[in-house]
């Protein structure tokens, strides 16, 4: 079903469409690229195994995987762009758009939804300005319109036993209560020291 | 809330005397650390030391004779899977380990894998040694960022320490171990799936035969996937012996085995037990405290979301041999199933990944079973035409019945789907998926016309 997710991504606005698009394969920091060459070492029997890490790692620093990055990561493992493009639209955890600051991933599965993760999901939705149906029904990250959120409804995150619980960029939040939401946000704000735009 | 590593635990401070704690005895101390020092203070590496005095040899026979069985969730014989490498062919040999811990309701191997990673160590290095594998790969899904960094700082520690590396303690054996993040796709922890996604593929399961991962695994070389938290029960058989080990579980189902009960009871939470040491009354009143106020069970997934519903209050029936030879046929109510491998498989399910999932009597069966049809549906790799449109159809029927549009046929074309699903696909995913369609349906079948011959309104959770 990642299909579907490649799909609503590749269709949603870049924010980038207006101005010349910077490709990203230009842009390398020397650090990324130290990180590369460190990881393709730990695979010392074939460096097509890199992939999936160097995608996670350009993930991290450029926010998104664009088109120039599929070249140049297909390059760098002697593939073929498709090689890594399959990747990047199989797997739900690429994305081919900008998220916002932070990222929101709600559990959907059922011990939390036992727990009341739909609620909190809405309680989420409605806080940070994305309708929750749309949001509910919809493959990969929505970006709330002041930029600060993107969330997701995802699948059980193996901590059935703190439901109901989600992901906030690293850190996972567990024993969720609707009263916890409006704080949460409040915390990710400061944090990003950004005042947003709508409350 | 909370949102850093002291997570609230699902463990209580103290054990509950049905408890056995040996992979959880360390992790659940408050103050224990996933650092080497705090590791060492445990006794860490001391197994590791005596393995490497023993044969490889030695170490698979410990293995086979402790009757440990597979955590991850086929409940496969260890022994018997390590006994396929042959030593001696001439090939590389890998051992994967499998922390992709995405079976709905099962959540164990986080917490090895955040609190304890050098206790997984010890256990790679063991089991390396005994599989003649000199490369090893820890498979941890995407969604433990955190745990990814604390096992890759522990490797660091363990291989500056001489527990990894060239030259382990000094011996002639030398291991690489390394971190592989997965990304967010729960068949990866399909054990072919797996192998891969590690090979920076799509994760498309590969078909058995001839893909077995022990002929053609990792690069098509001999490879063993295991669980982590099975490959942290082998320093524990060395510790104790595999005659003790296997002692304090069943002749099928040596060691302990952790349940992970989460859903409608008291005290929700990850239990170490003996292996076939409780019955599912016990589980359920004596250590999770029974339903909450004013409620009674009503359904019990018990082995992750994949195994088969069993309903509170249906009745097995299991055969069993008397002493002339001669069989008698026995009733038992279903909360005196004992929680092992064998007697769950002859309830008709399974003990899987020990993910045990409650339902109360506020619960709508079909609800449930619609939350699980939209994961499969969403997590089908779209490989086989069964299991890619079989999931999804199952997942649009049960959300039209919930919306108040099911008609008659609904409950018979659900079993029908689901009937030609299982046993049509590459992989396991397409009896995972149809699993829990054909249990609901066949055991609460009221839930279910009530749904399709009149609209029902309320349906919401909690
Ligand atoms: C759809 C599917 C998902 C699976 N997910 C996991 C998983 O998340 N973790 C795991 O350890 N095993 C999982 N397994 C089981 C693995 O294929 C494999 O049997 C297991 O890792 C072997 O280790 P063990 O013998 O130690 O249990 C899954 C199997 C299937 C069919
Ligand atoms: S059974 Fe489903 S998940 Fe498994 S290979 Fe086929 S389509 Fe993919
Ligand atoms: S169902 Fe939410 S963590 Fe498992």
């Amino acid at each position: 079903m990642a299909q579907i997710s490649n799909h609503t991504e590749t269709t949603s606005q870049n924010p980038n469409n207006s101005q010349t698009p910077s490709r990203q394969a230009d842009n390398i920091p020397a650090s990324l690229l130290q990180q590369i060459n460190e990881t393709i070492a730990r695979y010392p029997v074939s460096k097509r195994s890199a992939s999936l890490p160097i995608l996670h790692l350009w993930q991290n620093h450029f926010g998104y995987i664009d088109d120039s990055a599929i070249e140049w990561i297909a390059h760098l493992l002697d593939l073929q762009p498709i090689n890594i493009y399959e990747l990047v639209t199989f797997y739900p955890w690429f994305r081919q758009s900008p998220p916002a600051k932070n990222i929101i991933r709600v559990c959907r599965t059922l011990s939390c939804a036992l727990a009341g993760s739909y609620e909190i999901f809405d309680k989420f939705c409605h806080a940070i300005g994305i309708d929750p149906h749309l949001a509910a029904h919809h493959d990969g990250l929505i970006n709330s319109p002041c930029g600060n959120f993107s969330i997701q409804f995802v699948e059980c995150l193996a901590s059935c036993g703190t439901a109901p619980v989600c992901l906030i960029n690293d850190d996972l939040y567990e024993k969720l209560t609707p009263n916890d939401i409006p704080k949460i946000l409040e915390k990710l704000k400061t944090n990003s020291e950004q005042t947003p735009n709508t409350p | 809330m909370s949102a850093n590593n002291s997570f609230p635990t699902p463990f209580s401070p103290t054990p509950h005397p049905l408890e056995r704690r040996i992979i959880f005895a360390n992790l659940t101390k408050p103050d224990y650390k996933p650092d080497l020092i705090t590791y060492l203070a445990h006794g860490g590496y001391n197994e590791l030391r005596k393995a490497l005095t023993l044969k490889p040899s030695e170490i698979v026979a410990a293995v086979k004779a402790s009757n440990l069985r597979g955590r991850g969730g086929a409940a496969f014989p260890t022994g018997v899977k390590w006994g396929f490498i042959n030593p001696n062919d001439g090939k590389s040999h890998y051992l994967v380990v499998n922390g992709d811990e995405s079976e709905p309701g099962t959540f164990k191997d986080r917490y090895i894998l955040h609190r304890d990673p050098h206790q997984l160590l010890e256990g790679i290095a063991i089991s390396a040694y005994a599989l003649d594998v000199h490369l090893a790969y820890i498979y941890i899904r995407c969604e433990f960022p955190h745990a990814a960094r604390i096992v890759s700082n522990a490797i660091a520690e363990a291989r500056a320490a001489g527990f990894l590396g060239p030259n382990i303690l000094g011996s002639s054996f030398s291991l690489d171990v390394f971190v592989h993040q997965g990304a967010g796709a729960y068949i990866c922890g399909e054990e072919t799936s797996l192998l891969e996604s590690l090979e920076g593929k799509r994760p498309y399961p590969r078909i058995k035969p001839p893909y077995f991962p022990a002929v053609y695994g990792l690069y098509m070389q001999p490879t063993v996937v295991n669980n982590v938290e099975t490959i942290c029960h082998i320093k524990h058989i060395l510790r104790l012996g595999p005659e003790e080990y296997a002692k304090m579980g069943t002749p099928g189902d040596g060691g302990t085995r952790t349940l992970c009960v989460s859903g409608d009871v008291q005290k929700p939470g990850a239990y170490e037990l003996p292996a076939g040491s409780v019955t599912l009354r016990q589980l359920l009143y004596d250590i999770c405290g029974g339903p909450r106020p004013g409620r009674t069970f009503k359904a019990v997934i018990p082995g992750g979301s994949s195994a088969k519903v069993l309903r509170i209050g249906e009745k097995i029936i299991t055969k069993s041999k008397n002493s002339d030879g001669s069989l008698s046929e026995k009733q038992t109510d279903i909360l005196d199933v004992i929680m092992d491998a064998s007697n769950l498989a002859a309830a008709g399910t399974m003990i899987g990944s020990g993910g045990v999932i409650v339902l109360d009597d506020s619960r709508n069966m079909l609800w449930a079973l619609n939350n699980l049809n939209l994961f499969y549906a969403h997590e089908s790799c779209g490989q086989c035409t069964p299991c890619r449109e079989g999931s999804l159809w199952m997942a649009k029927i049960t959300s039209r019945m919930l919306s108040g549009k099911g008609v008659p046929s609904d409950p018979r074309t659900l079993l029908s789907v689901a009937n030609n699903i299982a046993g049509r696909t590459i992989c396991a995913f397409g009896e995972a998926c149809s699993w829990p369609t054909q249990s609901f349906v066949e055991k609460f079948p009221e839930d279910f016309e009530a749904a399709a011959s009149n609209p029902i309104t309320t349906l919401t959770a909690a």
